[in-house]
């Protein structure tokens, strides 16, 4: 940081911060008595980062500026996922994730060679994260047409520029955690990243950390760029496995540890817990310590209460050093009570053996009177060979045709098969895609190192546009929690949900790897006997061999049987 | 490296992640260790404690720990990976963190744990690196001039084949056991299920335990480290082509990094006026009609998408030889007299 001085110095100090970090947790009990939180730390930066040399970097990370300037990024991100959303039982996620590592860029048309920049994109990202990226290349890649529109300020979107890829085997565990949380401008020694231990948060049931750079708008006016970096961490305590069976949650029992004091660099720290009632009547949950303040807002369609804890009052501090916030249910939870989200899905493979299968996925919706339209993109790697005219849609007996169909078959160890379909969701209503696929047989050089554990399918990709039971208004970016603005709402009558499906595991007729070893020594062994045999009978020659004039038994024995008469031996 | 995966080689890991943990604890930063894990113990589902990974039973020591950076992962770590990153030979786009940047000045410190042969170290179950391609990869290096001393530790069975074949200047080697015999696991917890340490790597992580950055403990120490009786396989060492005496080599020259810092009593007055420091950004031109963000879900825009056009290609050889031959046919068989009828 500069000091302050006279002259130039000053002005240049005073533009120099134009910066800013907000952070915040979001604490929401499941209907199954488990309890979600999301961290969100989101640096603005008023800045172009394309354009201009940009040297000097405050709150946002160098190593990821550097990489939207020098690659032409416009959009990124990228998220690292444990475990699975169980979206039936928990309901709709605030951002979800598919299991192991998603990664999709938007990149700026002035990049000409996008194919080359999202390779560079990957392995750069495989060394700052500790991940496997680099094992993203064309096999893995797609290009799809309808979803993944941007999420930040775009003008035109031509869908060449966009590059997904999923790698579902990927394992994320704390080697991905320390470089996240070295990104942040106070690592993990204030504020609210002191709650990420590593030993709680892989401890669960799902772990999700995502890291999303965009640009946005800087004011309400939307006339200059700035650039946001948002990074996400969700995490599903289970109660089960926290012990003792209550379901009651405090801070402590979940991270084992309490929120001391804030980050000095943060201008916004808060902790909101949702303490809205279910059926509209009083509210089940109680939170102590006393909330700072409660906000009303209309997230996912639906108005919901929460108790605000503000880390930058100085109120909240007073009585005690540490804040440890907790939940206790004011009566017990009905089981039959649990509220079913209006849009869900869940996807299988069926078939048997090792020749053929079928994908099905079944689409849920449940609202009572409203239909809405649903895009689903399929990845399946090349080795499924699917058989695209099996692929069958029924809704509620007969055959629903969708409005869009982009279908690129895959070509063998090259690229994956990419379905994307825009299906309209009657009301209250279960649709069933089905297709077929068959296994191919790889090169025996190409299986990993454990064969038998099966092959991944990545998640299927669900985007649609619900309508919400409350409508919402338009607020203002910079007032509203973070949790609200992650997706940019267009009008009140509905709202933008993104759904991953389950990963699917497919086992692939797998050769017998130690056939090489013995392939070679049987054939080694019928070339030595056979050959060899024949080559002797052939090159061998054959001597007379005059018979030995015997030893001293064999001539007494012969002048004996000279004197009988009889031949000798 | 450790080279081994399956839960049931937690203690391969574990040796791995002992002796990483001593290195940084002795001063070595991340950004100079190449860590190389085949399998993830730490967050596999078979791990009752999840994220941690313990060399004593009764869990008292977790060499996980929270800041720990892996650079080669799960199925990266192959023979090919291994040698690239000690020769050199790394594709381009390859990060700083995967790369071992060393020069003639540098000390490397190779560990190198798993299941092995005679002659042979198993790489995840389905490939081999020999010793010979080790003496040969170690030779690159030297004619590259990429160390200045290497230590080269091995904890696997027969682990002393894996040095015989050494043969460039300023190598130390040591190995859990000779040629024929077995290095042989320390204890098992049953909370976890599977043995968690290797004898060698236990003992050498005692010792190490009580280096600090200052020690001026040598080599000859750690030779002695696992005597026969707490090992039951018999250590080796191989120091023939070192050019230093053992005696005169400290520990902390290859598992500690200690910085040579000086301190001046001068005072440096800083500048705040030159001329060269910039201070502004670049003017920044304002879009002149509000920017707005994209739809999420733009469903006539994408219903009356127009298909991307094919390419038009000019029919292959197959097409056209099928056509001249119909058309040879037709011809041969009706005469050409008949070609006016055609047109």
């Amino acid at each position: 940081l500069l000091a302050a001085g006279p002259g130039p110095g000053r002005a240049g100090v005073e533009r120099e911060r134009r910066d800013a970090l907000r952070e915040e947790l979001l604490l929401s009990p499941l209907p199954t008595g488990d309890v979600a939180a999301t961290f969100q730390f989101r640096t603005r930066w008023d800045a172009d980062l394309q354009r201009g040399a940009v040297s000097h970097y405050r709150l946002f990370p160098k190593a990821l500026g550097r990489l939207v300037a020098a690659l032409g990024v416009r959009e990124l991100h990228l998220a690292l996922t444990q475990g699975f959303w169980r979206t039936r039982y928990w309901g709709q996620p605030p951002l979800q994730a598919p299991a192991g590592a998603e990664l999709w860029v938007w990149f700026q048309p002035t990049v000409t060679d996008v194919d080359k920049a999202w390779k560079e994109l990957s392995n750069i990202l495989s060394g700052i994260f500790c991940a496997s990226l680099n094992f993203i290349d064309s096999t893995n890649t797609v290009i799809p047409t309808a979803s993944f529109k941007p999420l930040g300020l775009a003008n035109g979107t031509d869908h060449h520029l966009l590059r997904y890829a999923v790698l579902p085997r990927e394992v994320v565990c704390t080697e991905n955690l320390t470089p996240w949380k070295k990104l942040l401008p106070c690592g993990s020694k204030a504020g609210l990243a002191v709650l990420l231990k590593a030993e709680r948060l892989f401890h669960s049931s799902y772990h999700s950390q995502a890291v999303h750079i965009r640009p946005v708008c800087r004011d309400a006016s939307c006339l200059a760029v700035s650039w946001e970096l948002r990074q996400t961490l969700t995490v599903v305590f289970d109660f089960f496995s926290s012990g003792q069976g209550k379901k009651d949650w405090s801070l402590f029992k979940m991270f084992s540890r309490t929120l001391t004091d804030t980050c000095p660099l943060a201008s916004q720290s808060k902790v909101y817990v949702d303490i809205s009632p279910k059926n509209k009547e009083k509210e089940l949950l109680e939170v102590s310590p006393a909330p700072t303040s409660i906000h009303e807002a209309i997230v996912q369609g639906d108005k919901k209460t929460y108790a605000v804890y503000d880390l930058l009052s100085p109120s909240l501090f007073n009585t005690s050093r540490s804040l440890n916030v907790q939940l206790k249910w004011k009566r017990p939870q009905d089981s039959s009570e649990m509220p079913i989200p209006i849009l869900h899905a869940q996807r299988y493979v069926a078939g048997y053996g090792l020749q053929t299968g079928e994908i099905c996925t079944l689409i849920y919706n449940t609202h009572p009177y409203r239909a809405f339209p649903v895009i689903l993109l399929e990845t399946v790697p090349w080795y499924l060979r699917l058989y695209v005219h099996t692929l069958t849609i029924i809704t509620k007996g007969k055959e629903n045709k969708p409005s869009y169909i982009h279908y690129q078959p895959a070509q063998d160890r090259r690229r994956p098969h990419l379905l994307e379909m825009l299906i309209q969701l009657p009301a209250n209503s279960v649709t069933k895609i089905t297709i077929q696929f068959e296994r191919a047989l790889l090169k025996w050089t190409e299986y990993p190192p454990d064969p038998n554990h099966g092959f991944y399918v990545g998640s299927s990709v669900l985007s649609a546009l619900v309508p919400s039971v409350t409508a919402m208004k338009d607020v203002d970016v910079e007032q509203s929690p973070l949790f609200t603005s992650l997706f940019p709402s267009s009008d009140g009558s509905s709202y933008f949900v993104r759904l991953y499906t389950e990963p699917l595991l497919v086992n692939l007729p797998t050769p017998d790897f130690s056939m090489p070893y013995n392939v070679i020594c049987l054939t080694c062994t019928v070339v030595a006997v056979c050959y060899g045999s024949f080559y002797n009978l052939l090159t061998r020659t054959f001597h007379v061999e005059e018979p030995s004039r015997g030893g001293l038994a064999k001539r007494l024995a012969n002048v004996i049987r000279k004197f009988r008469g009889v031949p000798p031996l | 490296v450790c080279t081994s995966r399956f839960w049931f080689n937690y203690r391969h890991v574990a040796n791995t992640l002992s002796v990483y943990r001593s290195v940084k604890r002795l001063g070595i930063p991340d950004s100079h260790i190449v860590l190389m894990l085949a399998d993830d113990m730490a967050c596999n589902p078979r791990n009752p404690k999840p994220a941690t990974v313990f060399s004593h039973k009764n869990m008292e020591l977790n060499v996980y720990g929270d800041d720990v950076e892996v650079d080669y992962r799960s199925y990266e770590v192959t023979v090919e990976n291994f040698l690239r990153v000690l020769t050199g030979r790394i594709p381009p786009s390859t990060p700083r963190s995967k790369r071992l940047l060393s020069d003639d000045r540098s000390n490397i410190l190779i560990y190198m744990t798993g299941h092995g042969g005679n002659g042979f170290l198993k790489f995840q179950d389905s490939e081999e690196i020999t010793n010979v391609e080790l003496a040969d990869a170690f030779e690159q290096m030297w004619q590259k001039r990429r160390y200045n001393e290497l230590l080269f530790i091995i904890d696997t069975c027969q682990g002393a084949s894996m040095y015989e074949r050494f043969y460039s200047p300023n190598i130390m080697a040591l190995a859990s056991s000779q040629v024929g015999e077995d290095s042989l696991s320390h204890q098992p917890d049953l909370g976890i299920g599977v043995h968690l340490m290797d004898r060698y790597t236990f003992y050498v992580l005692e010792f190490l335990e009580e280096i600090h950055p200052a020690s001026q403990t040598n080599m000859n120490d750690l030779f002695q480290v696992c005597p026969k009786s707490l090992c039951v396989s018999t250590p080796g060492h191989r120091t023939d082509l070192f050019q230093r005496d053992p005696q005169n080599v400290l520990i902390t020259d290859f598992f500690g990094s200690v910085r040579k810092v000086e301190i001046t009593a001068e005072a440096i007055s800083l500048d705040r006026d030159r001329a060269g420091f910039e201070s502004k950004f670049p003017e920044e031109e304002l879009a002149t009609e509000p920017l707005k963000y994209a739809e999420q879900l733009p469903v006539a825009q994408i219903i009356h998408q127009k298909p991307k056009q094919k390419d038009w290609h000019p029919p292959g050889g197959f097409i056209l030889g099928l056509w001249a031959l119909i058309i040879m046919v037709f011809f041969k068989t009706y005469g050409i007299k008949h070609m006016k009828h055609v047109f």
